[in-house]
């Protein structure tokens, strides 16, 4: 027994036990630092958590135009951050002209649906047509190839909407039916976290059924499994991608509005970029192509990020943690996918795709 | 090359020299400069540059420098010693980058005598070298990373500001937190950035100074957008005031989300002038109201016309506070021109790169819009010697936004100067 473990052994797995033990090991040691010196009240860590799950529920929106798109394709839209850009960018105008009507404070449900309506409509044919001019014609190409199209759609988009708006800063309004604070076991938590939270995951529900239940999400299904086979069973293939595209579109569009509603500032031609790589992350995180994935893992990034530097760096008595936030996510999804390179809910198809 | 070729070239080769020297040639002026001059042609423009920022978030600063210069040349009629003045323009935006790609274009061009320019402290470092080089001045009207002007730091030869530095800012505003509002705690939070880091500490170093306590200095990257995680730990010590000399949006987040934060109810919240920008009461939303900024305060009846050509040129106010640098700037320059030019009989003028400098270098004693301006050597005591930092300290005071400017009024009115 012991002779045969010798013969298995190698130095690579054991390098990477220990990097497994040790990230552990300075996770579970800064919790603990930081919990005993009591530093922070109990309102503030459930105040940064609402705050992360709302965040993070955006990038899980965005994060499933990812996933939704590398199923079918086998590819990643990195323009897929700008998408969510475009919707967020467009409605800014519009939401700004209801505030200095009055139009948000005296019917803010119809409002924001209406918001919601321009901007799932501006990101939806943005990403329809991005699909159309920039992958279509590509496709069968090497996989490296769309990949590089879509850094090339990403600046276009970017571009095209700098020279469509202008480079300027704008700002969402506060929608006065939003503002305040719902109190929930003693705890007070900004109504809009809860909005965008509970509409988020009504959002996400909703394409999980889409995709499980209607025909066409059966079709999206089969396509995925292959695209061969598909078309043979009278699938119009072509079709099919490009709802998947509109229905990824539609979402970041909804993340655009939502992401508006709960933190207004910062709303730029480039405010697509951050998101888009935080939201690639979360799909990794939750494992690449998989719906349910994506959704977890966008909460599960955003839940960290926000708790994260305060609740393990500092414990580690590591100076400067905001600074290193992002550094600090990137090294959890490396920790991550060490222990599970497929991700948390790891990708069904991978040993027919890898 | 075949005979007749050659042969061809050398008679109009030959030619050539004939005619230069049949040429009218009353006075030869010969460059005797160390480094250098610019010769301009009767039918020729004096060629002047901004670097400044011109799009992106810091937009707003660039505006209104360029404003301010254009209004100090519209002042001469556009001309400089009879020859129209050329002014052209390159981004620098506000980063080390853009310092770097606009300084290199800059340079480039041999018709360029001076540069007004940067913005931001940390395009102004990346671009020093290169400006230096090639034998330019460069007037800052908004630089304020004290490294600037110090000799043995980022100081090289040709470098102006006629801006205030960080020392006097932080100063004032820590001296503003003490003695006004009786602050005795407080936090900083800055943005990586030369400008923002050197400035709050220069405001910790001063508040420690006069007694009071700094709990916490922190720091965010440019381009985050959830400051909930800092302002936390900023409010588990619930400081008197806190101090975020950064730009728009990252200060925009910081005053939106600093309601959600418990621990922050009687935080007061102070910005510098890189939040001093009319875009900023609206885009950061009701927080701001209350709130101080320290700037850059000009007063005066020269200002006020100043205000007034603004009006008629653009409409509206200048959208941030450092336009009368900017002009002042400008008018050093154009002057320093003019007092060492050389002209020819025929109008062709000659400029003496290192004569341009000696000439700004000298100016001891020079009233602009913002009052007292002295480009002389200083000393700063144990920082060492200072080149070129022509303001005095004066110009400076601290605003508190309300009601007024969230609903567009512009600029907020100034509630304390240092002396008062």
């Amino acid at each position: 027994m012991l002779k045969r473990y010798i013969e298995r052994f190698s130095w690579v797995d054991f390098l990477l036990k220990l990097f497994q033990v040790l990230a552990l090991a300075a996770i579970v040691i800064g919790i603990f630092n930081t919990l005993s010196v009591a530093r922070y009240s109990s309102d503030q860590w459930v105040t940064l958590i609402f705050a992360g799950l709302a965040q993070g529920s955006i990038y899980a929106l965005i994060a499933l135009g990812y996933t939704l798109v590398y199923g079918i394709l086998l590819m990643i839209n990195f323009a897929h951050g700008d998408v969510y850009m475009a919707g967020a960018f467009t409605s800014v105008f519009l939401a700004d002209s209801f505030a200095l009507s009055g139009f948000l404070a005296s019917h803010p449900v119809l409002a924001i649906l209406i918001l919601l309506l321009v901007a799932v409509t501006v990101s939806m044919v943005l990403n329809v047509i991005v699909e159309r001019v920039a992958y279509r014609p590509l496709r069968g190409a090497p996989r490296l190839v769309p990949l590089i199209t879509a850094i090339g759609a990403s600046f276009t988009i970017e571009y095209t909407f700098r020279g469509l708006y202008g480079a300027e800063f704008h700002a969402y309004p506060t929608v006065p039916a939003l503002s305040g604070i719902i109190n929930i076991a003693g705890y007070e938590i900004p109504r809009v976290q809860i909005v965008v939270l509970v509409a988020a995951v009504v959002l996400m529900l909703g394409l999980y059924f889409f995709v499980e239940r209607t025909k066409i999400g059966k079709a999206m299904r089969a396509v995925s499994e292959d695209k061969e086979v598909a078309r043979l069973m009278g699938i119009n293939v072509d079709k099919v991608i490009m709802i998947t595209f509109a229905v990824g579109g539609a979402l970041a569009g909804a993340a655009g509005v939502f992401n508006g509603l709960f933190r207004p500032q910062g709303v730029f031609f480039f405010m697509g970029f951050i998101p888009g790589i935080k939201a690639f992350t979360a799909a990794v995180l939750g494992g690449i192509g998989n719906v349910p994935g994506a959704m977890v893992g966008g909460l599960f990034l955003g839940v960290f990020e926000a708790v994260g530097p305060n609740l393990i760096l500092e414990g580690l008595g590591i100076p400067a943690v905001n600074q290193l936030r992002d550094a600090f996510a990137f090294t959890l999804l490396v920790i991550i996918l060490i222990f599970r390179p497929q991700g948390i809910f790891g990708e069904r198809l991978a040993e027919k795709k890898a | 090359m075949s005979k007749r070729l050659f042969a061809v070239l050398s008679v109009l080769m030959v030619a050539g020299m004939i005619l230069t020297a049949c040429g009218p040639k009353a006075a030869t002026f010969e460059c005797t400069d160390a480094i250098g001059c610019v010769d301009i042609a009767p039918d020729e423009p004096i060629h002047i540059a901004y670097m400044l920022t011109i799009s992106g978030a810091t937009a707003f600063l660039g505006e209104d420098s360029s404003g301010a210069i254009e209004i100090a040349i519209d002042d001469r009629g556009g001309k400089l010693l009879g020859h129209d003045i050329l002014l052209t323009g390159e981004d620098s935006g506000c980063s080390a980058e853009g310092g770097q790609t606009a300084a290199t274009k800059v340079a480039a061009d041999p018709t360029i005598v001076g540069v007004i320019g940067t913005n931001c402290s940390s395009a102004a470092t990346a671009a020093l070298d290169t400006i230096s080089a090639a034998g330019l001045v460069m007037l800052s009207p908004s630089n304020t990373a004290p490294a600037l002007t110090i000799e043995g730091q980022t100081w090289k030869p040709g470098y102006y500001r006629i801006c205030h530095t960080d020392l006097f800012q932080g100063a004032v505003a820590a001296e503003f937190a003490y003695n006004e509002l009786g602050a005795r705690t407080a936090a900083t939070i800055h943005d990586g950035s030369p400008y923002a880091d050197q400035l709050q500490q220069v405001f910790a170093k001063r508040f420690i100074e006069l007694g009071g306590k700094v709990t916490f200095q922190g720091a965010v990257n440019v381009g985050d957008t959830d400051m909930r995680t800092i302002l936390t730990t900023v409010a588990s010590d619930s400081p008197d005031v806190l101090y975020f000399p950064i730009f728009e949006p990252e200060g925009d987040f910081i005053v939106a989300q600093s309601s959600e934060i418990a621990g922050l109810e009687n935080t007061t919240l102070m910005g510098a002038d890189g939040l001093l920008a009319d875009s900023f009461p609206e885009n950061a939303g009701p927080n701001v109201v209350g709130m101080y900024l320290s700037g850059p305060y000009v007063t005066g009846a020269a200002y006020d016309e100043f205000l007034a050509k603004w009006d008629a040129k653009f409409g509206g106010v200048p959208p941030s506070g450092f336009h009368a640098f900017a002009y002042d700037g400008t008018n050093i320059l154009l002057d320093a021109i003019e007092k060492v030019a050389v002209v020819d009989e025929d109008g062709t003028v000659h400029i003496g790169r290192q004569a341009l400098r000696d000439s700004i270098s000298a100016l001891g004693s020079y009233t602009g819009l913002t009052g007292k301006l002295d480009c002389t050597d200083k000393d700063f005591g144990e920082l060492g010697t200072s080149h070129g930092d022509c303001a005095t300290g004066g110009a400076l005071g601290v605003f508190q936004i309300t009601e007024a400017e969230l609903n567009g009024a512009w600029p907020p009115a100034a509630v304390y100067t240092p002396g008062e």
